[in-house]
């Protein structure tokens, strides 16, 4: 045999998972969302979702160039990015608005920290939580299902049309929406938050490629449930579990951003810690708090207890026993 | 029926269906065997043989006076042409006998029957295995001997006989238990009256259940032998993790199977065994099975000790064009060869050829702390933290994440969507540890 063999540490094989491919059955798993945002939402649902994810893809490979670092966008991850981005602001938003958003998700929240894999929030929830921050009015305000919007729309003509979040109706006027409504997403929200039903078409998705697992979320669903229902609008154990299990964010925070790698405990204990952390605080700044919604808020606040959480919470080991006999 | 299995570990495809159905070929000793000096875990043997010399087959060529040590046989009949150093299948090279075939396998006249093994004492037992050069036949390559005789404060309550062969690929233990299964009880008897035990345990994985329900057929009612079926799932062959599936129990970290009240054998080990007492023929020859997509007809092979790689890959039908690795061993712990004048050695359970596109890897991606490599690892480490605190050389986070209770299984590199093979950190970070260890203790 003249021909060279390979010669390398064992193993010898590996699976099938690939990050790059993952990334893409992310994307595919959001894609239910995109279509009912789009449906209820219209066309502009589309566009900002468009606007986001080019951003995303064009911040990554500029800065890869400005840092002279090989191009990274073909893993997939700014596209995840600037989809969670979209998806977490009002379609009636000006166009600028995701640009921006991007532009602090990507640059300051990812590779600021060193890129994939390093940074220590989820860089689609701090691209949030600095929009929200910095033009509330933008981020909060929401039309109705089915309202045309201008592609170039201002707040002023949008005015007349808003409405509030079921959420931000109960807290404010005590008004309960129902539970179909919130279950199909044919309510006002964000792009891709309103629909339960399309998220969790997406998860189960994501669940068959075993690309995420269900400690976190279920940790995270239950927890907001229990302490929905523990600390109700009206007095103690008066709250409405199935309300804020369909309402505001909660699925797509519990089944896409919790369940982030690289910003979440490593161990499935410590997964189910910071699911129940996440929705106590979910429920307190919801109930409490001054916002009527809180999940970009708690799951960041979890992303920085990891590193705690991964430091005490360790598996079981095999061989820590007593001797035997 | 019960079903036994261990936290973590993974699913790799099998590929046993290219071996599982074909009964073990014996293949005639070729012209030349090469009988390296190191086939086991210890000392490197001393030759006992002049070049020129003629050997009989089953004569003693080489040993040591080690304790841990076996010695080797001659597998073949002929005349010693050399003794120099030669390619060794764990990649590096090591001394070895060169025996010219003379085709005639004239046997060595000190090769006779021990007769009934109830009449022998423990300790001749063990002897009688070293002097057969018995090792652990999965691959490691322990001094059969040494397990043989445990300290006398320990009790062995658990005699487990390794079946699970869970590595993919392999089917050697799978043919021998339904070719051999006689034998193979026979030597576990031995193994039974060795340690005075009345109740030994017989672990199959359940993808073999053609040889569990054959075994259980043999045992014919008899309760003292228990097959134990166990969850198919890698790497439930190790010894730590076939401990914890058949008795519940736990080997406290740094110690030995025995500190656990626990024996594990293999399956070729209790064939070996039995052969000596009813032959007195020791360790020449092995089943190994030849595999992987780059073989075109992959088989089961009974062979000398000695053969080189190349003849048992022209007896599987030859090699195809695009194969680009070779493994002795199993394709999870297995060692890649470069040469296939390399002779087959005791540990050598299979051959594998793959395919170019079976073994070239994707572009490494950083690791995003996905997790899977926690989840994979059979020991409950944490193969992400330990590479990342390897490549730092930073000693006291390794120690305190137990690096050196990693048993090197792969299953974090094999789980890992980054690529990033972190066993081959680990492996560098234990050995630079338990090195430190050892000078601290000085």
């Amino acid at each position: 045999m003249d021909k060279k063999l390979l010669v390398s540490s064992s193993p010898h094989i590996h699976t099938n998972q690939y990050i790059t491919k993952m990334m893409r059955d992310v994307l595919i798993a959001l894609f239910p969302a995109l279509l009912a945002g789009i449906v209820f939402f219209g066309y502009r649902a589309l566009v900002i979702t468009l606007v986001s994810v080019a951003s995303c893809v064009l911040f990554e490979s500029l800065w890869n160039r400005f840092m002279k670092k090989e191009d990274t966008i073909g893993d997939l991850s700014a596209c995840v990015t600037g989809v969670l981005l979209a998806f977490s602001m009002p379609a009636n938003v000006p166009l600028w608005l995701p640009v921006v958003g991007a532009l602090f998700s990507i640059i300051i929240c990812k590779q600021l920290f060193g890129g994939l894999g390093q940074n220590f929030i989820n860089p689609a929830l701090g691209g949030r939580a600095f929009l929200m921050a910095s033009w509330p009015v933008l981020m909060t305000t929401f039309v109705m299902p089915f309202q045309p919007m201008p592609l170039f729309s201002s707040v002023a003509n949008i005015d007349a049309i808003s409405s509030a979040t079921p959420l931000g109706l109960m807290k404010l006027q005590g008004e309960m929406t129902g539970y179909m409504d919130l279950f199909i997403g044919q309510i006002g929200g964000c792009i891709g938050e309103t629909s339960a039903l399309a998220l969790l078409i997406g998860a189960v998705y994501l669940i068959c490629r075993r690309v995420i697992k269900l400690y976190a979320p279920l940790a995270y669903l239950g927890s907001t449930m229990l302490f929905g229902w523990l600390m109700g609008y009206d007095g103690f154990m008066t709250g409405d579990p199935l309300f804020h299990l369909l309402s505001g964010g909660l699925m797509l925070g519990a089944f896409f951003m919790i369940t982030d790698y690289t910003t979440t405990p490593t161990t499935n204990l410590g997964s189910v810690i910071a699911g129940i952390i996440a929705g106590f605080f979910t429920i307190l700044i919801r109930v409490k708090g001054g916002y009527p919604e809180a999940v970009t808020y708690s799951i960041m606040l979890v992303n920085i207890i990891t590193p705690l959480i991964d430091k005490w919470i360790l598996p079981r080991q095999y061989g820590r026993v007593k001797k035997h006999a | 029926m019960k079903k036994y299995t261990f936290r973590g570990g993974i699913h790799p495809p099998e590929h046993k269906e290219l071996t599982e159905h074909k009964p073990i070929v014996k293949l005639d000793a070729p012209k030349m065997v090469i009988l390296p000096l190191r086939q086991h875990i210890g000392a490197t043997l001393e030759p006992l043989v002049k070049v020129g010399e003629h050997v009989y087959m089953g004569q003693k060529i080489a040993d040591s006076d080690q304790f841990v040590s076996a010695p080797v046989h001659s597998s073949v009949s002929g005349k010693v042409m050399k003794i120099e150093e030669y390619f060794h299948p764990s990649g590096m090279k090591a001394p070895a006998i060169f025996i010219e075939n003379d085709g005639k396998d004239e046997l060595d006249p000190s090769v006779k029957p021990i007769g009934d093994y109830r009449k022998l004492s423990p300790p001749d037992i063990a002897k009688a295995a070293r002097q057969a050069g018995l090792v652990g036949m999965g691959g490691a390559g322990f001094p059969t001997h040494i397990k043989l005789m445990p300290p006398k404060d320990k009790k062995v309550e658990y005699l487990i006989i390794n079946g699970a062969e869970c590595e993919p690929y392999l089917t050697s233990d799978h043919r021998v238990m339904l070719e051999e299964g006689e034998e193979v009880l026979y030597g576990l008897k031995v193994m039974m009256h060795n340690f005075g035990v009345d109740k030994a345990y017989l672990a199959i994985e359940e993808n073999k259940m053609d040889a569990a329900e054959h075994m259980q057929k043999l045992l014919n009612g008899d309760n003292s032998i228990e097959v134990c079926v166990l969850k198919t799932k890698y790497p439930q062959g190790s010894e730590k993790h076939l401990i914890k599936a058949v008795s519940g129990r736990e080997v406290p970290s740094g110690k030995l199977p025995i500190d656990a009240g626990a024996v594990v054998n293999n399956i070729d080990t209790c064939t070996a065994l039995a052969r000596v007492m009813k032959t007195g023929m020791p360790l020449i020859r092995r089943i190994v099975t030849v595999s992987g997509l780059g073989v075109k007809k992959p088989c089961n092979f009974e062979v000398r000790i000695g053969t080189d790689f190349q003849t048992l890959f022209d007896a599987a039908g030859g090699l195809k064009e695009d194969v680009k690795k070779v493994i002795m061993g199993g394709p999870m712990m297995g060692i890649a060869q470069y040469d296939l004048r390399t002779p087959v050695v005791k540990g050598t359970s299979g051959l594998l050829a793959l395919l170019e596109n079976e073994v070239i890897w994707e572009k490494e991606m950083p690791c995003t702390r996905c997790a899977k490599c926690v989840d994979g690892c059979p020991m409950g480490l944490m193969p992400l933290y330990l590479s990342a605190y390897s490549k730092k050389e930073d000693y006291d986070m390794m120690i305190k994440y137990h690096i050196t209770d990693c048993i090197e299984c792969g299953s974090c590199s094999y789980v890992c969507p980054s690529r990033k093979n972190p066993l081959q950190r680990i492996r560098i970070g234990k050995q630079l540890t338990m090195q430190r260890l050892r000078e601290q203790k000085k």
